[in-house]
């Protein structure tokens, strides 16, 4: 198979220049001005809803159809929020588009905002994303002098702001609801579903979350045609009628133990062995690797001899992980305790549950805090078993929680139980200890 | 008065950005942190105040950010965090960060005694191609390990 042509990256690979001019030249904006000269707003949503574009933040969910979602001939305002949360551990793509080609970012936010008709977007940028604030303001400014937003853009009639809205380090935000009333002022807790924010969303009028990534898909989508992204991935599965496909490129991170961490641009339906040897350089200082987190922490666990599991919306699920997630790929090599990573996992989510729902927040710290016990060398035998238990009881899946932020954190905790037992089992009764204890002060 | 007329024209040039007045709550909060290294009990209510709402509604949703800091813990000069999340521990995060600590004698979340650095550790900065890292304020740094640390501690308490 010859090498994957990137698309979102194209121009990062280059190293071309992130501004206007230099994106113009390179092709930029073309799709905007073929869609506000030639097409309807409705015609975009066709579009991208005939593509199989699925969204890139976590969920799968097809963006097009996200869109039909609004409701019909509504007097407006409607809102595009952006999410730019990108807080999913291991995880840090839309952050290289953001700071390395903002254009190609805006304008998939012009184009969905034509489509859904909306007059504002709210870009909820996460706080530690410094460069990617300073670089899009810079691209927003640039637009404005541009008339390509504002008021009347390039003399269509069609109008939109665009507007940075600054999170301040919670993961919960990137949950859309959570996001939405982050953005509105309010503590980041999701929202019960429905209504959906399609309904009633930001300043409870009818808003489309979509993610950053998938919003560069979008440009590409209205620049080259639905038919281009279907040639791209992998299509749905014949036997399987509620199956949408995996179209388009996907930009995966690889990191740990790696040699060479990195973002890189390929069809999706790439194996984590691929990634790992054409991409990432291999498994560092000449070891074997023991697992990885498929897609983010919050989507399980794979081991290594899963790892000619396919990439796409489908392969994860297969081998027990909660789906594709973020696409974000960490290995950790066969040194590693199973221990240490579990750790840090529910640590992660014990500091992140927003405390909303009971079973979340305390599921997570119980979780937790056998995690810290079992690292010291104190674990119980019975403490996989009620791991287990806590994992498979929080959720939206056991209907117990709003949101899937536990869903998430239970299925690390499951996949390790289930994949690693014996590991697990010989720590224990061995009493072994970390060997990275360096707890500092205050841990959650 | 805690916030002065500057500071209230640039929370104030927010309002029209948004169709209520609490979305103004996260860029007031921001833009008086910036400024003052804490947003104190003062600031919270005449920031209340700036945006039609009860104190509490403005504290409530602050103290859900654990980023803001209070009266009694105020920011120093510069805030450098160090990554604690899976990418960054696989490759030396965690002990980056009780180095850190060491050599400043200060716990997560604690300001050296000049008051020149607060510590703190992060969950995940989204710089995992270049973990373990470090953000000085709002800018990442890639690749870190204890000399390159040391070498920018020394620079920043200068």
């Amino acid at each position: 198979m010859p090498d994957f042509e990137p698309v979102l990256l194209r121009r990062i690979e280059k190293k071309a220049s992130p501004w206007l001019d230099a994106y113009r030249t390179d092709g930029g904006y073309r799709a905007l001005e073929k869609a506000l000269s030639s097409m309807t707003p409705a015609q975009v949503v066709d579009e991208v809803k005939n593509s199989g574009l699925r969204g890139r933040g976590g969920a799968g969910f097809p963006t097009g159809v996200k869109w039909t979602f609004l409701p019909k001939d509504h007097p407006g305002p409607i809102y595009l929020c952006v999410n730019a949360d990108e807080s999913e551990p291991c995880t840090f793509n839309n952050r290289i588009l953001m700071e390395e080609d903002p254009h190609q970012v805006l304008e998939g936010i012009l184009l969905a905002s034509y489509a859904t008709k909306a007059s504002t977007a709210y870009i909820y940028l996460r706080y530690e994303y410094g460069k990617s604030l300073r670089h899009l303001q810079k691209a927003i400014d640039e637009l404005h002098a541009a008339n390509l937003l504002g008021q009347n853009i390039l003399g269509k009639g069609f109008n939109l702001d665009v507007y940075l809205h600054r999170g301040a380090g919670a993961y919960i935000c990137g949950e859309e609801t959570g996001l939405i009333e982050s953005l509105e002022g309010k503590r980041g807790w999701p929202r019960i579903k429905p209504p959906f924010p399609a309904v009633e969303g930001a300043f409870r009028k009818p808003t489309v979350v979509n993610n950053i990534e998938t919003l560069a898909c979008v440009t590409h989508v209205i620049d080259r045609g639905a038919d281009w992204l279907k040639t791209i991935g992998i299509a749905p599965d014949p036997k399987n009628p509620r199956d949408a496909g995996s179209y388009g490129p996907k930009l995966y991170c690889i990191s740990g133990h790696v040699d060479k961490p990195c973002c890189v641009e390929l069809p999706l339906g790439i194996s984590v062995r691929e990634l790992v040897d054409k991409h990432g350089g291999g498994v560092w200082k000449g070891r074997k690797a023991k697992g990885c987190i498929p897609g983010g922490i919050s989507m399980g666990i794979m081991t290594e001899k899963e790892f000619d599991t396919p990439l796409d919306f489908n392969g994860p699920g297969k081998v027990g992980c909660l789906g594709l997630g973020t696409a974000a790929v960490t290995i950790f090599d066969e040194q590693t305790s199973i221990v240490d990573v579990l750790y840090n996992i529910c640590r992660f989510f014990a500091h992140e549950s927003c405390g909303q729902c009971t079973p979340c927040r305390e599921g997570t710290g119980w979780m937790y805090k056998i995690m810290e016990r079992m690292r010291r060398g104190q674990g119980r035998l019975e403490d996989l078993q009620i791991l287990d238990e806590v994992g498979k009881s929080i959720g939206i899946m056991p209907g117990t929680t709003i949101c899937g932020l536990a869903d998430g954190a239970g299925w690390p905790v499951k996949n390790a139980i289930a994949k690693f037992r014996g590991e697990l089992e010989d720590w224990i009764r061995k009493g072994k200890k970390s060997e990275h204890r360096t707890r500092v002060g205050r841990m959650t | 008065m805690s916030l002065n007329d500057d500071l209230r024209k640039r929370i104030e040039s927010y309002l029209p950005r948004y169709p209520s007045k609490q979305a103004v709550t996260l860029p007031a909060l921001h833009l008086v942190h910036d400024e003052q290294r804490c947003v104190s009990r003062e600031a919270v209510k005449e920031i209340a105040d700036l945006l039609d709402l009860a104190t509490a509604e403005v504290y409530d949703s602050m103290s859900f950010y654990e980023f803001f800091r209070e009266e009694d813990a105020p920011l120093g000069k510069v805030r450098l965090w160090v990554c604690r999340s899976l990418a960054c521990s696989l490759r030396g995060g965690e002990e980056l960060l009780r180095h850190l600590c060491q050599k400043l004698a200060v716990k997560p979340g604690g300001t050296t005694a000049d008051g020149k650095i607060s510590v703190e550790f992060a969950e995940c900065l989204g710089a995992c191609e270049g973990a373990p890292a470090v953000m000085v304020d709002d800018e990442h740094k890639h690749n870190m390990n204890t000399e390159k640390l040391d070498e920018m501690v020394n620079e920043l308490k200068k």
